[in-house]
C-alpha cells in the first residue's frame, strides 16, 4: 500500500570544508593552506569578543532598569560566535531562534524568553567569557611563541638595539649562532603547535556549534511542528467558516426559498379556478423554486454535514453510504464521539473515496469500516472495482492527505490494475 | 384540529400558520424547542408540527423536543419538517411509534398534500418523505430480492414505505383497493416480511427491510 504524502521536505545543505577536514585529509598540504592561520585567528579573536561581552554585561548590570536584559545577553554574543565559526568551519551555522509569531518588541521578548536556546546561549556566554576564551588564547599563545622563535633572526634585524631581547629559552641570542638555534627549534616546533592549535580550534568550533547552532534535523523538526500547528489552525478556521456558511445558507437563502415555495403553494390553491395559462405559469415557478432549493441543498450538504456535528460519525457515514450510487456497507466500531477534527477528516475522506468509487471504479459494491483502538481511528474504504486509482491523478486525495497529515495521520492507497482498491486512513486519536 | 407549530424562522412560521388556518385549523406558534415543550404541556394539541434545527444550538432541538413530547404525552402525533432528508432522524421518529411524520420543508408547498399528510399523522398514521424512501430504494436496487418484484409492486412498496394505507395507494395509482391488497401480499411474500397488521408496522417492516 503506497502512502499518500502531502509534500516533500527539502534536505539541508551538504557539509562544507572545515579546518579539521583539511588537517585530517592532507596534513602536509594543510601546512601550506590558510587553515592553520584561520584557526589562529579564531582562537585569538575569542578573547577580544569575550572581553567586550563581559564589559557590556557588567555595564548593563549597573543600569537598574536594564538588568533583565542581561538574561538575553547571550543572543548577540552567540550571533557573533556563529559568524566567527566560519573561520574554521564553512558550513552555515543557523540560529536556533524562531521568528516571533507577531510583530513588536513584546512578542519578540516573549518568544525569546520561552526558548531554551536563549538560556543555552547565556550559559555559553558565561562559560566562554570566564574560561574558554582564555584557554583559547593560551593555545594561540603557543603558536605565537613558535612563530616568534622561528622568526627570531628577523626580529633581531628589525628591532632597535635598545629593545633587543638578550635571552630566549635561556639561550643567549645576542649573537648569531644562538639566534639561529632558536629559529631552527621554532621551525621544528611550529608545525606541531599549528596541528595542535588547529585540532583544538576544531574541537572548540564543534562545541560552539553544538551549543549555539541548530542541528539540521532538529531545526526541521521544530519548523515542521510549527508548520503543522499553523496548518492545523488554518484547517480549524476553514472548518469553522464552512460551518458558518452552512448556517448562513440554512437561515438565509434556504428559508427564503422555502417561504417562496409555500407562497407559490398557496397561489396554486387560489388559482385553481383561473385560466390554464396562469396556472401553468405558477406551476412552472413552483417547479423551478423546488429545483433551486434541491440544488442549494445538495451544495450545502457538501459544505458541512450537520448530521456529523449533531450525531457523530456513524450516522453521518450511513447518510453518505445511502447517497452513494454504488451499494455501500458501513461498519463503524467506534463507540462514542471522537474529537471534531478527527471526525471531520474521517468524513471528508469517506465522502471523497465514495465519490471516486461511484465515478471511476465501476465497482458493484463498496465497504466502509471504521475502527477505534490503540490510540487511533482507522478508516478503510474498499471497493470491488477495476482499480488503477492514482493518488496524484487529481482525485482529490492530495487535499485529503493535507487534512490528514495536519492531524499526524496517514493515508494509504492500494489500487492495482484490475482492483480491488483499498484506501486506508489512520488518525491518531485517544481511545 | 388544534395544532402547535415550532419554527424559528418567522417567515416560515407565518407561512405555515396561514396555510393551516386557511384549512380551518387552530394554530399556536412558538420559535424554539423549550417554547414547544412549554406550549404543549400547557394545553395538549391534536398534533405538533416542528422544525428540526432551532435555537439555542441549531442542531436537532426540534427532533429531541418532539421525541420528548411523545414520551410525556402518550404518543402525541408529531410531524417533523426538515430542510434535509436524514435517514437517522426518520428512523428515530418511526421507532417512537405510530402517529409520526417526517417531511422535507418544501413539501408544505404542495398545500393539499401537506395538509392531508398532517391529518394522517394526527389520526395515528405514519408519513415518511418520498425522498427517504427513494434513497433507500435506489440503494437496494442493486441487491437481488427487489428484482423479483414487478414494476407495479415496486411502486406500491415505495408508497407503503411513505406510510400510505391501501386505500391511499389505490387512489394514487388509480387502481382498486383489492388490487393493491394483492400487490401488498405479493411484496410481503416475495421479500419474506412478516405480514403486518397496521400501516405503521407495515412502514417499520418495509423501512427495516430497506435499511438492512
Amino acid at each position: 500500500m503506497a502512502e499518500v504524502l502531502p509534500q516533500q521536505i527539502p534536505r539541508g545543505p551538504a557539509a562544507a570544508g572545515t579546518a579539521w577536514l583539511a588537517l585530517a585529509g592532507h596534513p602536509l598540504r594543510f601546512l601550506g593552506s590558510w587553515w592553520p592561520w584561520r584557526s589562529l585567528a579564531y582562537l585569538l579573536s575569542g578573547v577580544v569578543v569575550a572581553a567586550l561581552w563581559l564589559a557590556g554585561v557588567l555595564a548593563l548590570m549597573c543600569v537598574p532598569a536594564a538588568g533583565v536584559l542581561v538574561l538575553l545577553a547571550g543572543i548577540p554574543l552567540s550571533g557573533v560566535e556563529r559568524r566567527r565559526l566560519r573561520l574554521v568551519d564553512r558550513a552555515p551555522a543557523l540560529s536556533t531562534h524562531r521568528r516571533p509569531g507577531r510583530r513588536g518588541a513584546w512578542a519578540w521578548f516573549g518568544t525569546r524568553l520561552r526558548e531554551t536556546g536563549t538560556w543555552r546561549e547565556l550559559g555559553y556566554g558565561l562559560l566562554f567569557s570566564f574560561g574558554l576564551a582564555w584557554v583559547d588564547f593560551a593555545v594561540a599563545a603557543l603558536v605565537l611563541c613558535a612563530v616568534y622563535m622561528a622568526g627570531l633572526p628577523f626580529v633581531l634585524l628589525l628591532t632597535p638595539p635598545e629593545y633587543l631581547p638578550l635571552e630566549v629559552l635561556w639561550l643567549d641570542v645576542a649573537d648569531g649562532p644562538g639566534a639561529a638555534l632558536v629559529s631552527a627549534a621554532g621551525l621544528v616546533v611550529l608545525p606541531v603547535v599549528l596541528y595542535l592549535a588547529t585540532a583544538y580550534a576544531a574541537g572548540r568550533a564543534a562545541m560552539t556549534r553544538s551549543m549555539l547552532a541548530r542541528r539540521p534535523d532538529e531545526s526541521l523538526r521544530a519548523e515542521m511542528v510549527e508548520l503543522s500547528r499553523s496548518r492545523a489552525r488554518i484547517l480549524g478556521a476553514s472548518d469553522a467558516q464552512r460551518r458558518r456558511i452552512e448556517r448562513d445558507l440554512h437561515d438565509g437563502a434556504q428559508q427564503r426559498l422555502t417561504g417562496l415555495i409555500m407562497t407559490l403553494g398557496l397561489t396554486r390553491l387560489e388559482l385553481s379556478g383561473a385560466p390554464p395559462a396562469a396556472r401553468d405559469l405558477v406551476e412552472r415557478a413552483y417547479g423551478e423554486a423546488n429545483q433551486a432549493l434541491t440544488e442549494l441543498r445538495d451544495l450545502v450538504r457538501g459544505i458541512h454535514p450537520h448530521v456529523l456535528t449533531d450525531r457523530g460519525l456513524a450516522p453521518a457515514l450511513d447518510e453518505l453510504a445511502e447517497r452513494c450510487a454504488v451499494p455501500v456497507d458501513v461498519d463503524v466500531r467506534a463507540p462514542g464521539r471522537v474529537p471534531e477534527p478527527v471526525e471531520a477528516a474521517a468524513w471528508f475522506v469517506v465522502a471523497e473515496a465514495l465519490t471516486n468509487v461511484a465515478r471511476h471504479s465501476r465497482a458493484t459494491g463498496a465497504r466502509v469500516t471504521v475502527e477505534h483502538g490503540d490510540g487511533r481511528l482507522v478508516v478503510e474504504v474498499a471497493d470491488d472495482g477495476v482499480g488503477g486509482a492514482d493518488a496524484a491523478g487529481g482525485t482529490g486525495l492530495l487535499g485529503l492527505a493535507d487534512r490528514v497529515s495536519v492531524l499526524d495521520g496517514r493515508i494509504m492507497l492500494s489500487s492495482p490494475q484490475g482492483g480491488p482498491t483499498v484506501l486506508r486512513v489512520e488518525l491518531p486519536c485517544a481511545s | 384540529m388544534r395544532i402547535v407549530i415550532a419554527e424559528d424562522s418567522a417567515l416560515l412560521r407565518e407561512g405555515l400558520r396561514e396555510i393551516l388556518t386557511r384549512f380551518g385549523h387552530e394554530v399556536r406558534a412558538v420559535a424554539d424547542g423549550a417554547g414547544l415543550l412549554a406550549a404543549v404541556d400547557g394545553q395538549v394539541p391534536d398534533v405538533v408540527v416542528t422544525d428540526v434545527r432551532m435555537p439555542p444550538d441549531f442542531r436537532d432541538e426540534g427532533l429531541r423536543a418532539a421525541l420528548e413530547l411523545r414520551r410525556r404525552h402518550a404518543r402525541l402525533p408529531v410531524l417533523v419538517l426538515s430542510q434535509y432528508v436524514e435517514q437517522t432522524y426518520a428512523t428515530e421518529l418511526v421507532h417512537s411509534g405510530a402517529g409520526v411524520g417526517y417531511l422535507l420543508k418544501n413539501r408544505v408547498g404542495d398545500v393539499t398534500e401537506f395538509v392531508d399528510a398532517l391529518e394522517r399523522v394526527a389520526g395515528g398514521g405514519t408519513v415518511i418523505d418520498p425522498d427517504v424512501v427513494r434513497h433507500l430504494l435506489s440503494r437496494r436496487r442493486a441487491l437481488v430480492p427487489l428484482e423479483r418484484l414487478t414494476a407495479r409492486e415496486r411502486e406500491v412498496l415505495a408508497l407503503m414505505a411513505e406510510g400510505r394505507s391501501n386505500a391511499a395507494v389505490a387512489r394514487r395509482l388509480d387502481v382498486s383497493p383489492a388490487a393493491v391488497a394483492k400487490h401488498v401480499n405479493g411484496i410481503f411474500t416475495k421479500l419474506g416480511l412478516p405480514v403486518a397488521a397496521d400501516d405503521h408496522r407495515r412502514v417499520l417492516a418495509v423501512l427495516a427491510y430497506l435499511r438492512a
